[in-house]
């Protein structure tokens, strides 16, 4: 199971979000480890899944300018992160490893979904 | 020194202090004019307590002569059907424990060993929402009731029945030197005063009777909350006097109904609302609960928000839209509170930023009825009642006993036009509720594969494994992001019984076996889902069910932190603009990782995992629940996500 997660961030490595707003470059393996450390999972899972103390965040995320605007200028229930305290290129290398999020199975695929 | 010689030593000492009591008589040495100075002795003293230990055996011998006091006590108990009593042993309460024992045969009630009073306290806390009724408790005065107060708070929030004994050596003159006088008190109880609704130290058998019963019966009133009784020791152990002793009849007082007028003009407001909506906490006490808030919502064609205090309403009803609720509050032009803990929660957001965001959910105009308990009983320090909400109505009762009466009144009130208006809601409803699903069944696939086990797939494979069964949920399910509630499909009442109440960590594990205890009888698989941090406040819990074979699947969600903490500690660092990277640092249960499964290994228990790969979860399940459902408890270690 790592193994497959490490092929689909390193294809999605050094990705350009040309689709995803103004987003530099970059590093979504860089990312994965970024958003473990500044905390981004403590709320919104490991892969940005969501649950009861956070948003869904991937797979499919927000436009970069609208994701980066909300975590540079929130003041509802999740904090801001200033730059001082997360670059601007970590916030795009979080950003990447979002965007490099595979999609889920369809829920009808999976036996333990179903009633 | 020989035995022989120790005696002879011991019995000389005593002898000597006996007669230096006569010769240090201040009278005669006064009399005298002149103090002659103390002969030297040969060798020390023994100390007060060795002397007790040593000497006071023939006295203890006399007591025995007669019926004791504590088979009288046995009675009592028997006569209010308690069927267990959990006990942590100790010297105040040997009396009673001992005739528990031998005269009561250790049936009915049957004593449940226990490694810790908090531990006990949490297991009588989850019995009770299963069973109705309470286990009492059994422990020591002073030190023993210091360790149960936690939990005893949580009862109290959760509103559960609970009767709590304690030994205490009340008479300073009789009393053992030494620890036993160290752990004895004037108020043993007044430590718990706060959140307790009654408590009592009796000063006779008669009393003490009387204190029992009307203990039992004040608990069981809603509201229904622990009660405590500190129980002499020198009652339990001395024979009865020969006095007429009688056990009082227990009637238990009916739970007070709502005012007829009040209740009236509830009805009118509810039928006449074009968007009324029930918000129900701890409305339901038990199956008939249940079905009363499920005939009131059908009856107005009204949503239902159930905050999971108990389980108030099936998941699987249309008019279920739990996960709606503050849109559905915000959109109410009627809003009926049932035995909310919250109400001012409910009506009003709060953001936790560093202002501390509070804004009103209620559109202008929006009547508040408010129905429960919380009004007639209620104390002053600890803040559990919340903040002050305002209502339009505000009926003092008991929701449970006032919803058949509220029923009929709504039925009176709508006319068959406006029932029929109102049916055209639930066709709405159904949608909103159908769509709900399909978002939830969605959002459990993302991260289907990830490790940690994220806390949907473990949900769903619990629910795959257990959905043919006649199962039970005991745990509550907020740390695991509801998906309990947004998977499974809950029915009955008994699937459910919320949670702590007070949120005091440490309720998870106890209430879980308290809850499977009350189980075991209906032949229920129970299901918790236990977090690690919790488990470690007193793990020797598992100890118990295994002692007492309390069948238990425990499926823990380890995420191997205090997490909600760590948030806050993030949070704090966030607004401060210091950083994150360690908010690590005192919150999180690492370095080294416990091994939960070895933990349970060791005190006798089946122990799996840890599970990090979420394709183990199934199998490892399959072979617990085989296990669980011959009569044992097991324990599964899941590494899984934070929420």
């Amino acid at each position: 199971m790592k193994r497959e997660v490490g092929v689909w961030l390193a294809a999605a490595s050094w990705v350009v979000f040309g689709l995803c707003g103004s987003a530099p470059a970059a590093d979504a393996m860089k990312g994965k480890q970024t958003f473990v450390r500044v905390g981004c999972f403590e709320c919104h899972g490991h892969v940005g899944q969501g649950g009861v103390a956070g948003l869904k965040l991937a797979p499919d995320p927000m436009p970069f300018d609208a994701f980066a605007n909300f975590v540079r200028t929130t003041s509802g229930q999740m904090p801001r992160y200033s730059t001082r305290i997360l670059s601007d290129d970590d916030l795009a290398d979080i950003y990447a490893y979002l965007a490099s999020v595979p999609k889920p199975p369809d829920p009808k695929s999976i036996p333990a979904l179903s009633r | 020194m020989s035995k022989v010689d120790r005696r002879k030593f011991l019995a000389s000492v005593a002898v000597a202090g006996a007669a230096g009591a006569v010769a240090s008589d201040g009278k005669a040495a006064t009399t005298a004019g002149i103090v002659p100075p103390s002969p030297r002795p040969s060798a020390l003293r023994p100390s007060a307590i060795v002397a007790a230990a040593e000497s006071a055996a023939p006295a203890a011998l006399a007591h025995a002569e007669g019926r004791p006091g504590s088979d009288f006590m046995v009675d009592v108990l028997r006569s209010l059907k308690l069927d267990y009593i959990a006990t942590n042993p100790a010297s105040s309460c040997r009396g009673l424990h001992e005739s528990l024992i031998n005269y009561g045969n250790n049936t009915r009630p049957e004593l449940l060993t226990v490694m810790h009073e908090e531990s006990g306290t949490g297991m009588a806390h989850g019995y009770a929402k299963v069973a109705g009724k309470p286990m009492a408790l059994l422990f020591h005065g002073t030190v023993g009731l210091q360790h149960a107060t936690m939990a005893l708070y949580n009862a109290w929030c959760d509103r559960v029945p609970l009767m709590l004994m304690v030994g205490n050596h009340m008479d300073a003159a009789t009393r053992p030197p030494g620890v036993p006088t160290t752990h004895s008190a004037q108020d043993p109880l007044s430590l718990v005063r706060d959140f307790t609704k009654w408590d009592d130290q009796p000063n006779s058998l008669q009393a003490c009777a009387e204190a029992m019963v009307r203990a039992y019966k004040i608990a069981m009133t809603p509201p229904m909350e622990p009660v405590c009784l500190a129980l002499d020791a020198h009652l339990q152990e001395h024979p009865q006097n020969g006095e007429l002793l009688s056990i009082p009849k227990l009637t238990l007082t009916a739970p007070p109904q709502g005012d007829a007028n009040a209740v009236r003009e509830a009805a009118r407001l509810l039928a006449a609302a074009e968007r009324p909506v029930i918000v129900a906490d701890r409305a339901a006490r038990s199956a008939a609960g249940m079905r009363a808030v499920v005939a009131l919502a059908e009856a107005l064609s009204a949503p239902v928000v159930d905050q999971g205090g108990r389980l108030n309403m099936p998941t699987t009803h249309d008019l279920n839209q739990s996960g709606r609720g503050p849109a559905l509050v915000g959109q109410a032009d009627v809003i009926l509170a049932l035995e909310l803990t919250d109400l001012w929660g409910t009506l009003n957001a709060f953001v936790d930023n560093p202002r501390g965001t509070r804004t009103s959910r209620l559109k202008p105009g929006a009547k508040v009825i408010n129905l429960g308990v919380g009004d007639l009983y209620i104390r002053a320090n600890y803040q559990d009642f919340q903040r002050f909400a305002e209502a339009d109505i505000s009926i003092g009762a008991d929701a449970e006993a006032t919803l058949p009466a509220l029923i009929e009144a709504v039925k009176r009130e709508l006319t068959p036009e406006q029932a029929a208006a109102n049916a055209k809601r639930v066709d709405d409803l159904r949608k909103a509720r159908a769509q709900m699903r399909e978002r939830s069944l969605a959002a459990a696939t993302l991260g289907w594969d990830s490790s940690p086990v994220t806390t949907a797939r473990l949900a769903a494979e619990l629910w795959a494994a257990i959905k043919n069964e006649n199962w039970a949920l005991v745990s509550p399910d907020f740390f695991v992001s509801r998906w309990p509630h947004r998977l499974w499909d809950f029915e009955q009442h008994h699937q459910f019984i919320g949670g702590s109440g007070g949120a005091g960590v440490g309720y998870g594990l106890p209430g879980a076996i308290g809850a499977a205890l009350a189980h075991r009888s209906e032949g229920r698989l129970v299901v918790n889902i236990q977090s690690d941090g919790d488990l470690m406040y007193a793990p020797g819990a598992l100890w118990t069910a295994v002692h007492h074979k309390i069948p238990l699947l425990s499926v823990m969600h380890n995420n191997r932190a205090y997490h909600q903490e760590r948030m806050h500690v993030q949070k704090v660092g966030n607004w401060r603009d210091r950083g994150v990277d360690r908010s690590r640092i005192g919150t999180t249960i690492e370095d080294p990782f416990i091994d939960y499964a070895k933990l349970a290994q060791s005190m006798g228990m089946l122990g799996i995992g840890p599970i990090e790969d979420p394709k183990d979860l199934a199998p490892a399940l399959k072979r617990a629940i085989g296990i669980v459902k011959s009569g044992d408890p097991v324990l599964i270690d899941v590494v899984s996500a934070p929420r």
